[in-house]
């Protein structure tokens, strides 16, 4: 399959980034090195191209109804300008996606999917649209994006591209005329940091781009610290943490799952999930050693493969190998004593909380 | 452009081969470092383990994946670089130096004949 190219491709490939495949695009995975871009935003800035993510514009008398009939969180008489974080879920209560929803208006709202579930999601959505007055519009093609990632966030969106955003709150979005359009910009991000995802016409995306790397004040990041990142801070990455096979309550996300809801596609087999346990758990682990466990490694206990590894890394904020995994319920318990398989060794390991490195949130 | 030193044979992937007597001191090159990235972890074999020409010995982690290192000749391992358990970087910075690997006692030094040597090995490296 030809991988598709955001409308900052030849950006990347001028800075001398690595490109690689990733969600059916060709993105820069590194543009200097995954430390330098990793500790960029944990302690300057940083900024993504993240235009590989999909977008969908739902409106009409019945949108909300219909946003609370395929999403787990909650949107129910929200707040303008709020973000939900949430997924959307089978019958089974397997996940289709993890995605935000940003409540634009009354019975409008803008839905950020995951680049390589753009297909499939906006089927989805399309095919439960059914019995309700919503349109569902795929604005993908239309939106380029990006993620300005830090503690330094503020001030450079505020001085480098002129957005006033000091008075949003995380989690809140607000439209912004710029150069004859209407950008939309939110206090979100996927890094454990303060930040603010920018989306607009892919011709603002790229004179925003071009001024941002130009200021100096921000570094050119890649998806090799993106995961970093996201992955510290245990924030679920769809394909490891989240899959058709892995439902919100066993990945831990419990939390954006709202079982007071009357009705959403999922609802019983989450609730049952939710009063009878699951048998299989996402975990944080800690090695001892400093082997590197990676994905799709065996977890083993008491002499028996009880899971496998979601994601790890050797953790570059508090530089000690770690990982998620999905285990045996039994084995969840914090403390708990695991071992992994590494190639031809095993690696003692005990059960922790799956984050790693603390958030700073701007709340 | 990566550093290719003359006077070592290098195999196709990327392990060079530094021979003093009958001793081989293995890393990898300056190429693989590169396309690796940073190096965070380097799982090595142990003192008096027995490696062989063309199976894998260990691994040299970078922040994103892990890469197999293929012994490029077979023999005992008599030395571990130690240094690389607590600065793996060492091999980002001098791959041919201070980020050696493993050093061996060569069980048949006729399988230096199947590496390359530098000339060979750069035209390797420019059709990769």
């Amino acid at each position: 399959m030809e991988e598709k190219k955001t409308c900052l491709y030849d950006k990347h490939v001028a800075l001398g980034a690595l490109m690689s495949p990733f969600g059916g695009f060709i993105m820069p995975i590194q543009y200097s090195s995954i430390f330098e871009e990793h500790y960029a935003v944990r302690v300057h800035c940083g900024v993504f191209d993240v235009s590989h993510m999909g977008e969908v514009r739902v409106c009409g008398a019945d949108a909300e109804r219909y946003v609370n009939h395929i999403f787990t969180n909650d949107v129910t008489d929200a707040p303008q300008f709020k973000i939900f974080y949430g997924m959307m879920c089978y019958p089974n209560g397997g996940t289709v996606d993890d995605l935000l929803v940003y409540k634009m208006g009354e019975n409008d709202f803008f839905i950020v999917i995951n680049a390589a579930n753009i297909d499939k999601d906006v089927e989805w959505m399309m095919q439960n649209a059914d019995g309700f007055d919503v349109k569902v519009e795929h604005q993908s093609d239309y939106y380029g994006q990006l993620a300005v990632q830090g503690p330094e966030a503020e001030s450079v969106v505020r001085d480098v591209l002129g957005l006033e955003c000091g008075e949003l709150v995380f989690y809140t979005v607000k439209t912004i005329e710029k150069d004859g359009e209407t950008l939309i910009v939110s206090r979100t991000g996927y890094t454990g940091e303060d930040g603010f995802e920018i989306y607009g016409s892919h011709e603002y995306i790229r004179s925003a781009w071009d001024k941002l790397i130009a200021s100096g004040e921000c570094k050119p990041c890649g998806l090799g610290c993106r995961d970093t990142l996201r992955f510290e801070v245990g924030l679920p990455l769809y394909g490891d943490e989240l899959s058709a096979d892995i439902t919100p309550i066993m990945a831990g996300l419990g939390m954006f799952v709202k079982l007071d809801k009357p009705e959403f596609i999922g609802r019983e087999a989450l609730a049952r999930q939710k009063s009878e346990g699951v048998d299989k758990k996402l975990v944080g682990i800690e090695l001892k050693d400093k082997a590197i466990p990676r994905h799709g490694y065996a977890v083993i206990a008491d002499g028996v493969t009880i899971g496998e590894v979601t994601t790890g890394y050797h953790c570059l904020s508090v530089d000690k190998s770690v990982c998620m995994a999905l285990i045996d319920a039994k084995y969840a318990k914090l403390g708990t004593e695991v071992e992994i398989q590494i190639r031809k060794k095993t690696f003692p390991g005990t059960v922790v909380k799956k984050k790693f490195y603390e958030k700073h949130y701007k709340k | 452009m990566a550093k290719i030193e003359p006077g070592l044979y290098y195999s196709e992937s990327h392990e060079y081969v530094r021979v003093e007597g009958n001793i081989g001191i293995i890393g990898i090159s300056d190429y693989a470092q590169h396309a690796l990235g940073n190096v965070v972890y380097v799982d090595m074999p142990e003192t008096d383990d027995e490696i062989t020409a063309g199976e894998d010995f260990g691994a040299v982690e970078s922040v994103k994946a892990a890469s197999d290192l293929i012994a490029p000749v077979s023999g005992t391992v008599v030395e571990v670089n130690e240094a690389l358990e607590d600065q793996p970087e060492l091999i980002n910075q001098d791959a041919y130096g201070e980020g050696w690997i493993i050093k061996v006692e060569l069980s048949d030094k006729s399988e230096l004949d199947a590496l390359m040597d530098g000339a060979a090995y750069e035209e390797h490296c420019n059709n990769e």
